[in-house]
This record gives C-alpha cells, sequence and structure tokens, in this order.
C-alpha cells in the first residue's frame, strides 16, 4: 500500500470523486494552473480541464456565494479557501446562506457544499495564517466541521464529505500536511462523519484532540506508559460537528479523567463543549475535573512565540499526573 | 525628465533615486537571509515595484496617513521607517515595530502615519478609506493613501470602499500596484478590463494609468491626485502597471509567467533605468550612483544585523495587548 502525506492523500481523494461524480466542480484561487499554493489540487486541472478546476479571481465572498448557488442548482462545489484566515468575507455566506437553506426550504432543497481550507499553527506564520477558529463555524446549526488528523483520516472523512449532501467545512491541519505519511489505500473508501475514532484504548484517563494535535496526545499517551504512569485512551474527535459525544463520554465513564487538547483560544474553544457534555452526562464517573490544555485567548503569535502558544505532549503528561494524583 | 524633474531638483532627484535603492538592497537582504532559514513567516518582496512607494511618498506631507499591504516593506522604507526596526521585526524580535509579533506582513508605524501592513489582501482600501473620513472629518487637509495589488479589486470590499469615498468626496488616494498577477492569476484571467483604472468610472471619480517603472510619472500623477484631494476634490484611483522581480512570495517560483515578458520587465528595471536619465541631464554621474549603491548596502548590512542581534520577545508578551488596560495578558487565557 502506498505510503502518502495528507497533500497528496487529499488530492487523491478530490480526483476519485471527481472521477465519479460528473457534477463535481473545484473552485478557488490559484486551485488551478498553480496547482494550489500548498499543491493540494496538482495536477487536477490537466486531468479535468478548466472548466471543472476552475480558477477564480481573489474573491472569497464570491466564491463560496456562487458555490452555493451552483450546489441548490445541482453541483456539487469543492472550494478551496487559501488559508482559513482568510474565509471572513466567505462566513457570511457560510452562516446565513449554506448552513440554512435546509431548514429555510423546509428540507425542499440543500447545499451539497465542501469548503477545505487549511488552517493552524506550527508552520511559522501567524494571525491569519496561523489560527485556528474552528469552534466559530461548529457554533452555527446547518455547517458540518470535519477536521482529518492524518493522512488516511484525510482520505476518508473527505471522501464522506464530498459525497455528503450537506454543507461541510474541512480544516486541514496545515502542519500535518507534509510532515507525516500513512498507508492510504488506492481504492476508494470513506470515513463517516460524525464518529470519534479511538485512536488507542486505555483505562487510567481519556485524551481528546483533533487535528495535529492527536499527535501531541498520541506522544503523551506513549510517554505516560513508557514511564508507566498511566494507560491513557487517546480520542480523535474528526467531525466537531456532528460531535460524537458517545464516544467521549463511553471513554470517560470508563477512565474517570479527561484532557482535552486544542491550540484555539481557550475561551469558547470546543474544548468547553467537550467539556460540558461530559459533565452533562458522567459526571457520576468523573474522579478529577476535566482539563483543557489549550491555546491562549490571543492572536497566533510570530516565531519563537508560538513554541510557547501552542501545547505539546509534555505539558499533557504534566497535565495528566496532576489528574491521576487528584 | 520634463517639468516633473525641474520641480523635484538635483537634490530630490537623487533621493528618489536613493530610496529606490534601499528599497532593493532591503528586500534583497531579506530574500537572501530568508533562503538560509533565518526569518520566520512569509515574505513578499516588492523588488521591481520601487518607482511607485518612491514617487507616491514623496509627495505626501508628514502628518498625511499610508496604509499598505502584504508586500509592504517599500512602502514604510520610502514613507521614512528604520530599516533596523523593520528588520527586527522580520526577524521577530523586540526591537521591531510590533514588538517582534507582527512580522513581515503587519509593521505598523504610527510615527509615520502608517497605518499597518496587513495579511489580508485589500484590506488596506477599507481602512485607508476610514483614515480619509478621519481627515475630512477633522478638516485638516491630511490625506489618506491606500497600497494594494490588482488581485484586491476583485474583492467585494475594494468596491464598497471606493462607492463610499465617492459618495462622501473623501481625500482618499488609491494605489493600485498592479504587477499583472495575483499569486499565479493572470489580469487576463481575473478581470476583463485591459486598464483598472476604469474601475474608478464605476464610482464616478478620476482613475488614472501611469508606467509604475517610472518614479518620476508616478510621482506626477501622485502629486496631481493628492492635491486634488486636499483641495476637498475626493478620491482618485491611480494604477501603476509594473512587474514583481522575483515569485508571488520567497519560495514561489514563478513558472506561470511567460519568460519573454519577464525579461522584456526586467529589461525595464525602474532603478537603473532613473540612473541612466540621472547621468544623462548631468544630475549624476555614474561614481556618485554607484557610490549611493555602495552607502546603502553598507546601511543595510548593519540593519539587518541589528534585526538578528536583537533578543526575542519575553513570552509573557504573548498574551499582551489584547484588550486596552490589560498589559499583563488576557485573564482567561493560559492553561490550566
Ligand atoms: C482575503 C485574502 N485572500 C487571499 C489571500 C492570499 N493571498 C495573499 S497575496 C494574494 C494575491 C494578491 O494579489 P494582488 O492583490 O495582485 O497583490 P500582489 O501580491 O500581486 O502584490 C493572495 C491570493 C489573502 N492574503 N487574503
Ligand atoms: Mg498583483
Amino acid at each position: 500500500m502506498a505510503r502518502l502525506n495528507m497533500v497528496d492523500a487529499i488530492d487523491q481523494a478530490l480526483q476519485q470523486a471527481m472521477d465519479r461524480d460528473p457534477k463535481m466542480v473545484i473552485m478557488g484561487e490559484d486551485v488551478g494552473r498553480d496547482g494550489g499554493v500548498f499543491r493540494v489540487t496538482d495536477g487536477l486541472i490537466q486531468r479535468f480541464g478548466d472548466q471543472r478546476v476552475i480558477d477564480t479571481p481573489l474573491a472569497e465572498s464570491g466564491i463560496v456565494g456562487m458555490a452555493i448557488g451552483m450546489a441548490i442548482a445541482g453541483y456539487h462545489p469543492v472550494a478551496e479557501i487559501q488559508f482559513s484566515g482568510f474565509v471572513y468575507p466567505a462566513y457570511d455566506q457560510l452562516v446565513c446562506h449554506a448552513a440554512r437553506m435546509r431548514n429555510r426550504s423546509r428540507g425542499e432543497f440543500t447545499v451539497p457544499l465542501v469548503v477545505r481550507m487549511p488552517y493552524g499553527g506550527g508552520i511559522r506564520a501567524l494571525e491569519h495564517h496561523s489560527e485556528s477558529m474552528e469552534a466559530v463555524f461548529a457554533h452555527v446549526p446547518g455547517l458540518k466541521v470535519v477536521i482529518p488528523a492524518d493522512p488516511y483520516e484525510a482520505k476518508g472523512l473527505l471522501s464522506a464529505a464530498l459525497a455528503d449532501p450537506d454543507p461541510v467545512v474541512f480544516f486541514e491541519p496545515a502542519r500535518v500536511y507534509r510532515a507525516i505519511k500513512t498507508e492510504v489505500p488506492e481504492e476508494p473508501y470513506t470515513i463517516p462523519l460524525g464518529k470519534a475514532r479511538v485512536v488507542q484504548e486505555g483505562t487510567d484517563l481519556t485524551l481528546i484532540a483533533w487535528g495535529a494535535h492527536v499527535r501531541t496526545i498520541k506522544d503523551a499517551a506513549q510517554k505516560l506508559e513508557a514511564e508507566a504512569v498511566a494507560k491513557a485512551e487517546v480520542i480523535d474527535v474528526r467531525t466537531l460537528s456532528p460531535f460524537d459525544y458517545e464516544t467521549v463520554v463511553a471513554s470517560v465513564r470508563k477512565t474517570g479523567r479527561a484532557i482535552i487538547v486544542h491550540e484555539a483560544p481557550r475561551s469558547c474553544g470546543f474544548g468547553a463543549e467537550i467539556s460540558a457534555q461530559i459533565m452533562e452526562r458522567a459526571v457520576l464517573h468523573l474522579e478529577a475535573p476535566v482539563v483543557r490544555i489549550t491555546g491562549f485567548d490571543t492572536m497566533p503569535p510570530l516565531g519563537r512565540l508560538e513554541d510557547y502558544y501552542q501545547p505539546d505532549a509534555g505539558m499533557v503528561v504534566d497535565a495528566a499526573k496532576a489528574l491521576l494524583k487528584f | 525628465m520634463g517639468s516633473v524633474g525641474e520641480q523635484v531638483g538635483s537634490a530630490g532627484l537623487i533621493e528618489l533615486y536613493r530610496c529606490m535603492v534601499r528599497i532593493r538592497s532591503f528586500e534583497e537582504h531579506a530574500h537572501k537571509t530568508f533562503l538560509k532559514g533565518g526569518m520566520p513567516g512569509f515574505l513578499h518582496l516588492y523588488s521591481g515595484e520601487e518607482a511607485i512607494a518612491a514617487g507616491v511618498m514623496d509627495v505626501l506631507a508628514p502628518d498625511d496617513y499610508i496604509v499598505t499591504s502584504h508586500r509592504g516593506h517599500g512602502h514604510l522604507l520610502a514613507r521614512g521607517g528604520d530599516p533596523k526596526r523593520m528588520f527586527a521585526e522580520l526577524y521577530g524580535r523586540v526591537d521591531g515595530y510590533c514588538r517582534g509579533k507582527g512580522g513581515s506582513m503587519h509593521i505598523a508605524d504610527m510615527g509615520h502615519g502608517m497605518l499597518g501592513a496587513n495579511g489580508i489582501v485589500g484590506a488596506a482600501v477599507n481602512i485607508g478609506t476610514g483614515a480619509a473620513f478621519a481627515c475630512k472629518y477633522r478638516g485638516d487637509r491630511r490625506v489618506s493613501v491606500a497600497f494594494f495589488g490588482d488581485g484586491s479589486t476583485n474583492r467585494g470590499t475594494f468596491h464598497e470602499a471606493l462607492n463610499l469615498a465617492a459618495i462622501w468626496e473623501l481625500p482618499a488616494i488609491y494605489i493600485l500596484e498592479n504587477n499583472h498577477y495575483g499569486v499565479a492569476n493572470p489580469q487576463s484571467d481575473h478581470t476583463k478590463l485591459k486598464d483598472l483604472a476604469d474601475r474608478a468610472a464605476a464610482y464616478g471619480f478620476p482613475g488614472v494609468v501611469v508606467d509604475g517603472n517610472d518614479v518620476l510619472a508616478v510621482r506626477a500623477a501622485a502629486a496631481e491626485a493628492v492635491e486634488r484631494a486636499r483641495q476637498g476634490g475626493g478620491p482618485t484611483l491611480i494604477e501603476a502597471k509594473t512587474w514583481r522581480h522575483w515569485g508571488h512570495f520567497i519560495g514561489d517560483s514563478a513558472k506561470y509567467r511567460d519568460p519573454v515578458e519577464h525579461q522584456s520587465w526586467l529589461d525595464r528595471d525602474p532603478i537603473p533605468a532613473f540612473g541612466k536619465v540621472l547621468v544623462a541631464k548631468g544630475v549624476a554621474t555614474e561614481a556618485e550612483l554607484q557610490a549611493i549603491g555602495e552607502e546603502v548596502e553598507a546601511e543595510m548590512d548593519a540593519a539587518i544585523e541589528y534585526g538578528r542581534q536583537s533578543p526575542f520577545p519575553d513570552v509573557s508578551e504573548l498574551t499582551m495587548d489584547v484588550y486596552v488596560g490589560d498589559p499583563q495578558g488576557t485573564s482567561a487565557g493560559g492553561r490550566s
């Protein structure tokens, strides 16, 4: 089986979906001739032509707004936003229209649209080029929010998103793009949206993350085991919306302890929602308060300060040790 | 050179030349260092477009406003920014204009009326329009100048801002730096217009096309627009046609450009072209121009070294300046 990085896994998922679905159209800034600034859509314009892989002008609200109309009119647009920090002009379109069409029309029509965008830190950029604002999308009823952790996950989750009848915001952790390779089957496969993944089973505490930080909690779990401190259960949330609280809650009922890790700002981050769900559904099973390890309530900083901003495995290990002694 | 050259005078002409040489040298220093891995973030170089910043800044008063773009090093330098503090910012160090928290794309310097570079394409258009509104509101005859690229003009925000400036006759000058590409997207693909200055007609104010590689032509167009704005005559859109010498950002090989066209623009490099004019008119000798080049090279060598030696910001700065009165950091931040 081929070992691919996330860029190539996503490219492959897009290519296979485009092969299958003649109504699918890719559009965005530099997605065609340039193959995308991260090369995610490399080769697609050569295969599908410029009528199906469309280089748009610099106009985020125009791109997503149009994609909504196309979707209602029977196409399956896949819009790329060059970095998630540039999406806000299109946030209007997503919130006011994409998310609401099904409900507004009482199920008469829907918006089978996928908006893909690189997000998150760890690439030595800052602000718009490094931020992690998934919670402001997860807060919108009608939008699905999906974040893959590795190449295998990316292909399967994107393939499911591309086949989904509702609008999906697909966040691609830029720092994972070329950092890791996993085995990725050539044949098409999907990973259902709304189902979290138990990456590794454990008994003493539950570590919860998504995107790039699944790696962080896996590393932390390994250290905890190596030091014979604890056997941690590791959960990749995969889709923030719909959120699979059942998998998370079942795990916490078993372990009695939970640490949630995200790089997004702490306040109103998605960790707060997970923590609330655990409290509502498993409070009597808790041995200790739920812990969040997060970014700060500030803008992602440049360069060295970012090392301090980002959660890391060491912080998770320390927090786990404290939790176990609580 | 004509009448503009006469108005500027010999010393002024040499300063224009020096200004362009300083920008070029700053960018080439940044380029080399970035490639060696010494700088974080993304760097968008202004090399090739120097005549625009140099020409426009030359006609502004010290208290006018400028708002710039992701390709903004040249604007701040031409406005009088200190290359030492700029390099420190590029390096992410405390002596930078934003204490190393902004980097290349977010340098701001209120001391020079410079309201900020911006990582959001076209942001200057709206912010610059607001500053122009403030000028008019105060009635102090200041003007506000926004710099942005051809790609930016396809954003809705551009059109909203120009319409507002038009209806309220704001002292806004829009400098559209048309380098013919937004990343890999050529002008011919992103608009039907040949001249983007035509967009001004849609809002009912003058749009002017100028050779962006001719510093005196840029200066003349800017002088006229600034004068009109100061007199209450409202906004102007100036389209300066130019070319970036490098890729969109450092690391982009710009294979999407036609090599013949690229070469033809390199042959029209604004700096040697203006140098030739100065020599032909007897304003400067070759030797004098070369001496300027050497002086500037030494200045930038020292400036980049200053930046490199500046300390990194302390981690306590991470949460500062999110809100007023919260210099110690946001209370809800941090980790448990
Ligand atoms: C709103 C927004 N969309 C996309 C980007 C990514 N991006 C950065 S520069 C750029 C092209 C800008 O083209 P232009 O306005 O012509 O300026 P130039 O880079 O050519 O100077 C793009 C698409 C961004 N920074 N902001
Ligand atoms: Mg451009």
